[in-house]
């Protein structure tokens, strides 16, 4: 899985030294999250985690409770269609500190599947259901999945890559 | 159950609502978007970098110049390319000018939504002042695709600086005009204050940005945070509410626009001399990588999270809409109001169906 994830990030050499923040997360986060399997990495000079897909909500448990990390604001819910996988990209601020953290994890393309954060953060709702309208993804927990920019009865899922975009034709 | 929309004159565009009251009283609401779902970010992925930009000003069609500045910002950071300061400058000042444009159109519609019929009256024709400026230096009054990756199209025309001085001026006196009309009319404040409260804790949770969490009383501000372009060389305050009701949300956009226009004239004092573009081939190939950048709109918080795998179009355009997210927040804010209030609550979050449903 780390071999594959060299679309997302960049290799040792070229990694961007964090700021101050940064650097005080990447101290503290591995010590907070001992008890799971994280793996730590570099979204442009943000500091990122590659998660287990299971122990999802008790990451953010942690990390939206924690004294040290503190991260109350749940930025924005992106998922990437990596062809082999598909990465659930999570953005998180603080809004007391001021530090921001990525948190990704990847999923199996048949089926993907993975816990909602509806329980933690009220904003993670629509971010969500677009998730399941435009990649096909299922958050588990979530009250309401129902289509929400698609209309009800469309078919397939257009934010996939193998979904096909429509030749430009003249009129 | 009462029906909102999707055609309805106070949705500000193609959104649904459906009610379930008890007698006038909301119980319940279920928002109903996505009637102008277009695939921009579907579509991002089939342009090339410099065709995005042109989508990006279809997102948030009232403010396009900030919507063009935030992705072509995102480009340059994945490139690591510099700017020309002069550029900077052009950028900031046309997008604080988008700005108070932005809350203008809002201050208007919103005195609609409360039944006050003059304010637009007043705020459109200051807004007319502006959007006759952004042609002369864009060439559009909307659409502007003027904000390029590198910096600006072309430079700004000889009688720029007198004439953004006159235009300044004009609008303190329009906006002074429309506040004193509008702001504590005894009716007006009747509509608003107490209306849709929202604490900060809730507003936080679930996304809120811009003025419409400023009006909850937190000071969060990108421009103040996380200082981009050249916006740490001005001095400029972030107003805040304090209760967190309609009342607020709209009078922190008032007190806003006359903090843009104090940006706007520092930045005309300290604009350099020198090129307004970093030269680009058409073709960008950024390197292999990832990146969010967030701005401030005047609508909150405007982020994109770009991928690129190296080739000249990007992998994945995510764009996190600052309305989506203060959109979201309608259902605990209309709940158990009165039928009237809610075109006020819907009215104060200053939403654009073009971005919401992207």
């Amino acid at each position: 899985m780390v071999e594959n994830n060299s679309n997302g990030d960049q290799s040792p050499e070229e990694m961007v030294t964090l700021d101050e923040k940064g650097q005080f997360l990447e101290q503290t986060v591995p010590g907070i999250l001992s008890s799971y399997e994280i793996e730590i990495g570099r979204s442009s000079d943000t500091l990122a985690l590659i998660i287990d897909s299971k122990d999802l909500l008790n990451i953010f448990g942690i990390l939206k409770h924690d004294p040290q990390t503190f991260f109350d604001f749940l930025v924005c819910i992106s998922v990437v269609d990596y062809i082999e996988y598909i990465q659930i990209v999570y953005h998180l601020l603080s809004t007391t500190k001021q530090h921001k953290l990525v948190v990704k994890a990847n999923l199996g393309v048949d089926n993907p599947a993975i816990s909602s954060l509806t329980s933690l953060w009220l904003g993670a709702d629509w971010f969500e259901r677009e998730g399941h309208d435009l990649f096909g993804v299922v958050f588990e927990g979530h009250p309401n999945l129902e289509p929400l920019l698609l209309y009800e009865g469309f078919e397939g899922h257009p934010g996939l890559k193998s979904y096909p975009l429509p030749e430009y034709k003249e009129w | 159950m009462v029906n909102m929309g999707p055609q309805h004159p106070s949705t500000h565009g193609v959104f649904r609502m459906v009610m379930a009251v008890d007698g006038e009283v909301v119980v319940d609401v279920e928002p109903h978007i996505g009637y102008l779902h277009r695939g921009s970010e579907k579509l991002s992925e089939n342009e090339l970098y410099v065709q995005v930009v042109t989508l990006f000003d279809r997102l948030d069609y009232i403010s396009n110049l900030n919507n063009e500045m935030v992705f072509c910002r995102t480009v340059e950071k994945l490139m690591g390319l510099e700017i020309p300061e002069r550029a900077e400058y052009i950028r900031v000042i046309l997008c604080e000018l988008n700005r108070v444009a932005s809350h203008l159109l809002f201050f208007g519609t919103f005195g609609l939504d409360a039944g006050a019929m003059t304010p637009v009256m007043y705020t459109f024709r200051e807004r007319e002042k502006i959007q006759s400026m952004f042609e002369m230096v864009t060439g559009a009054r909307m659409m502007h695709n003027y904000i390029r990756i590198g910096g600006v199209k072309n430079d700004i025309p000889d009688d720029f600086h007198r004439r953004m001085h006159e235009l300044i001026s004009e609008l303190r006196k329009g906006i002074d005009e429309a506040d004193q009309l509008l702001s504590f009319n005894e009716i007006f404040l009747a509509r608003t204050k107490g209306i849709g409260i929202i604490s900060a804790e809730k507003a936080i949770n679930y996304g809120m940005t811009g003025p419409s969490l400023r009006a909850s009383g937190v000071p969060m501000d990108i421009r103040k945070d996380e200082p981009y372009s050249v916006y740490d060389r001005f001095e400029f305050g972030i107003p805040i509410g304090e209760n967190g009701d309609c009342w607020d949300r709209y009078y922190v956009r008032v007190e806003e626009m006359r903090q843009s226009m104090k940006i706007i004239e520092q930045a005309l004092d300290q604009i350099p001399e020198g090129p307004t573009i970093t030269p680009t081939r058409l073709v960008l190939r950024p390197p292999k990588g990832e990146v969010y950048v967030r701005g401030e709109n005047p609508r909150g918080e405007l982020g994109v999270y770009l991928v690129s795998d190296g080739a000249d179009r990007p992998y994945r355009v995510k764009v996190r809409p600052p309305s989506f997210c203060n959109l979201m927040a309608i259902k605990e804010l209309i709940k158990d109001t009165y039928i009237a209030d809610s075109v006020v609550i819907l009215g104060s979050l200053d939403i654009v169906l073009g971005e919401v449903d992207r």
